[in-house]
């Protein structure tokens, strides 16, 4: 109150150094004035007084709410603006304000885990049934991941071909439900097998199994719109989870196809694990998928009404001995699917599978073979069988390059060798590896 | 219901609360030194786990399934933060379907928070210096004054969680504390005859341990954090061992010992598989015998070798 008793002491001399010799009136006139110019002077001197305590009350909280973790250096103070003249007359806010958008702006903390992850494929050789191109930038990944609030967090995938760009996942995920239950909302691969699951990044090989091509929809498999609840199912021996997926029903370029809003494609999937030691661990799962498929579309308009229903295998074996577990490691991995597929000639009852081994015989080194075998999903009397054999070096964490001798012989009487290569880098966040 | 007949219902309802959460505290924590400390702190009064094992290398640990089982029980998860987890962390957090333990909750604990955090780069930092930790250098546990403070974070955590056991948690931290402190001493006096020794270690491991005990390390096998060794890098660490007449290499558990024994015979240093954590070997199965066998094993290799 300092100030306060500086003004009225100052009032008071004032008061008294009034000439007694002036008018009554003449005084009183300028006692007026004086009172006057004394508590404008006194408003001006509150506001100052005001902003600069608002000014340090600003620095204080910032400062105490960059103390909590060490930081490396203290951030640079907040960009402020100055408050509006006459704003602060109004009522307004006093002294400096935050702006919006400014480099150094806290918001920006908020900001999701950002990556960009690029895959770079080649080819060599002949394939005149699905050839790919020489030199092709495949996919360029960006992800953008972040806790949403208390209750949820949002992935998503967005990839960006040569040409187009495709959300190839984009979800809620409710991480504490009653019940035990994971729920995602958005667009995502569904939970159909191991493969279908995996983003091209993670995929031990540069292409997809001749399965996935035949009878899951291609390279995208079942990515569809759609919701998704898995509960652990408790019980003493395993880790059990069951997957229930709903989606519109549009997935893959001949999988499922949707011409009413009824026509959903539903997703069913049963996953048991169990630790056999330390190193060693085994992974099994039973898929179902169903839903309609676009053979019966004439002109537009779905008059068969085919449905297609697939069923899948699938069995991991991992072994990663701990103490070296950056050095030698191994996957071995089997899904087998069966494909019913209606259609105008009578239902098409398709098989295929695949069998592949990963060994990591060093820091950076990962040998690979795989044997590939699968009907066509509408025509089952066509068998395409394939075999690969892979090398992978990794430079780095974030970087990989990967060749791959694959031959393939098409039902169609074609056979095909190709040497196909990849190169593989990711940017950004660090993101989770694969398992 | 008057309002004496309330009160007393209430006061039966919570005290039948309070006994339900009288249970055992089920504590899960990213590595067995956390574990360990946790133990001290919260003595009979919790139950602990860790998920990676000490001889393992924590930066790249699976994200197993069976941990989401550990995971969905737990009525606490402590990590040892500063990204060193940030590969298989959190998958596992999100799959446990556990919301006490979501990074943000009551249940979830960095333990670093509280701790001296060695080697948090400043400037410009890129993966072109490797696998960088913008946050530091996350294997601060290694000195007991950080120790002593994980303590403490974790008592408090403790007492948040289960505030009828605060007598309990507050006696096992006294003690913890204290027995740190006079280890810490002994620890100190033994190796106060050496500091200043020289020496090479494999990754960035030890920093909090070559602070706190007066050690100096001049070089590291990896050319860069998670990139592993290069036949150049390796030349130019001999040379460097060569000219500073450096005798003692020191490996974590889990990294392949061929090239640090290349650069021994190369240059007649010691090569010593020195556990960054309790678990690490058979011999080091708490964190009071982790500086035990850790100091007694560098004493023992700087007298035989001479090194200064």
């Amino acid at each position: 109150m300092r100030p306060m008793r500086l003004v009225c002491a100052s009032i008071m001399a004032a008061a008294l150094a009034i000439p007694s010799t002036a008018s009554a009136q003449d005084a009183a006139q300028t006692l007026r004035q004086e009172i006057d110019q004394l508590r404008h002077d006194f408003d001006a001197l509150k506001q100052q007084y005001g902003e600069r305590l608002t000014v340090l009350e600003t620095k204080l909280a910032a400062a105490e709410g960059t103390l909590a973790p060490p930081p490396a250096r203290a951030p640079a103070a907040p960009a402020t603006a100055a408050v509006p003249e006459g704003a602060a007359g109004a009522g307004g806010p006093a002294g400096a304000l935050p702006v919006y958008g400014s480099a150094v702006s806290g918001a920006k903390v908020f900001n999701p885990d950002m990556a960009v992850i690029g895959d770079f494929l080649g080819a060599a050789g002949r394939n005149t049934v699905a050839g790919t191109p020489a030199l092709e930038m495949h996919e360029s990944e960006a992800s953008f991941q972040a806790v949403v609030d208390p209750y949820a967090r949002a992935d998503f995938f967005i990839s960006f071909g040569e040409q187009g760009v495709n959300l190839e996942e984009g979800f809620l995920t409710l991480t504490e439900l009653p019940g035990g239950l994971l729920t995602k909302v958005g667009k995502m691969r569904a939970a159909f097998g191991k493969v279908n699951t995996l983003h091209n990044h993670v995929l031990p090989w540069t292409d997809r199994p001749l399965v996935i091509q035949n009878l899951v929809g291609g390279e995208d498999g079942i990515d569809d719109a759609g919701i998704s609840v898995a509960r652990l199912i408790p019980n003493p021996w395993l880790f059990l989870e069951a997957t229930g997926q709903v989606f519109r029903g549009d997935s893959g370029e001949s999988l499922f196809t949707s011409s009413e809003r009824g026509d959903l494609s539903y997703v069913g999937h049963l996953r048991g694990y169990q630790d056999l030691s330390e190193s060693t661990n085994l992974d099994l799962g039973l898929s179902y998928s169903r839903g309609h498929n676009p053979s019966g579309i004439v002109d537009g308009t779905d008059v068969g009404r085919f449905t297609t229903q697939l069923y899948g295998l699938d069995a991991t074996l991992r072994w990663r001995p701990l103490q070296r577990s950056i050095y030698h490691s191994f996957v071995g991995r089997s899904e087998w699917m069966w494909s019913r597929r209606e259609q105008f000639n009578g239902l098409q009852s398709g098989t295929g599978g695949y069998l592949s081994g990963d060994y990591q015989f060093a820091r950076r080194w990962f040998a690979g073979v795989r044997y590939d075998r699968s009907n066509h999903a509408d025509d089952a009397s066509l068998m395409d069988t394939g075999g690969s054999v892979v090398l992978t070096y990794w430079p780095s964490e974030f970087s990989q390059v990967r060749g791959q001798y694959r031959r393939t012989s098409y039902a169609t009487g074609a056979t095909a060798n190709e040497l196909l290569f990849q190169f593989q880098f990711a940017i950004g966040a660090h993101g989770a590896h694969p398992f | 219901m008057n309002k004496k007949t309330f009160i007393a219902a209430a006061a039966v309802v919570f005290s039948a609360a309070s006994v339900f959460a009288q249970g055992k505290l089920n504590v899960m924590t990213t590595t067995e030194d956390l574990a360990s400390i946790a133990r001290e702190v919260g003595g009979d009064r919790v139950a602990v786990e860790a998920m990676a094992r000490g001889y393992q290398d924590p930066h790249f640990v699976e994200a197993k399934p069976s941990f989401i089982l550990k995971l969905q029980r737990a009525d606490l998860l402590v990590a040892v933060g500063r990204e060193l987890e940030i590969g298989w962390l959190p998958p596992l957090i999100q799959q446990s379907r556990n919301g006490k333990i979501q990074p943000g909750a009551a249940g979830y604990l960095d333990a670093s928070l509280g701790a001296t955090i060695l080697e948090i780069p400043t400037g410009n930092i890129t993966r072109a210096m490797g696998d960088v930790h913008p946050l530091g250098n996350p294997h601060y546990w290694m000195d007991p004054e950080n120790g002593k403070r994980i303590g403490k974070e974790l008592a408090d955590k403790f007492l948040e969680l289960r505030p009828g056991d605060r007598a309990v948690f507050e006696k096992q931290l006294a003690s913890f504390t204290s027995r740190l402190d006079e280890a810490e001493k002994r620890w100190l006096a033994m190796m106060a005859p050496y500091k200043g020794t020289k020496m090479i270690t494999y990754h960035r491991s030890f920093p909090n341990f070559a602070e706190r005990f007066g050690l100096d390390i001049i070089g590291y096998v990896e050319p860069r954090p998670g990139i592993p060794p290069t036949p150049q890098h390796t030349l130019d660490l001999i040379n460097e061992m060569k000219r500073q007449n450096i005798k003692l290499v020191l490996v974590e558990p889990y990294f392949d010992l061929k090239t640090p024994q290349a650069i021994g015979r190369d240059t007649g240093a010691q090569v010593l598989v020195m556990p960054p954590s309790v678990g690490g070997l058979k011999d080091v199965p708490d964190y009071f015998k982790l500086f035990d066998y850790d100091i007694a094993l560098l004493i023992d290799a700087i007298k035989k070798s001479g090194a200064k």
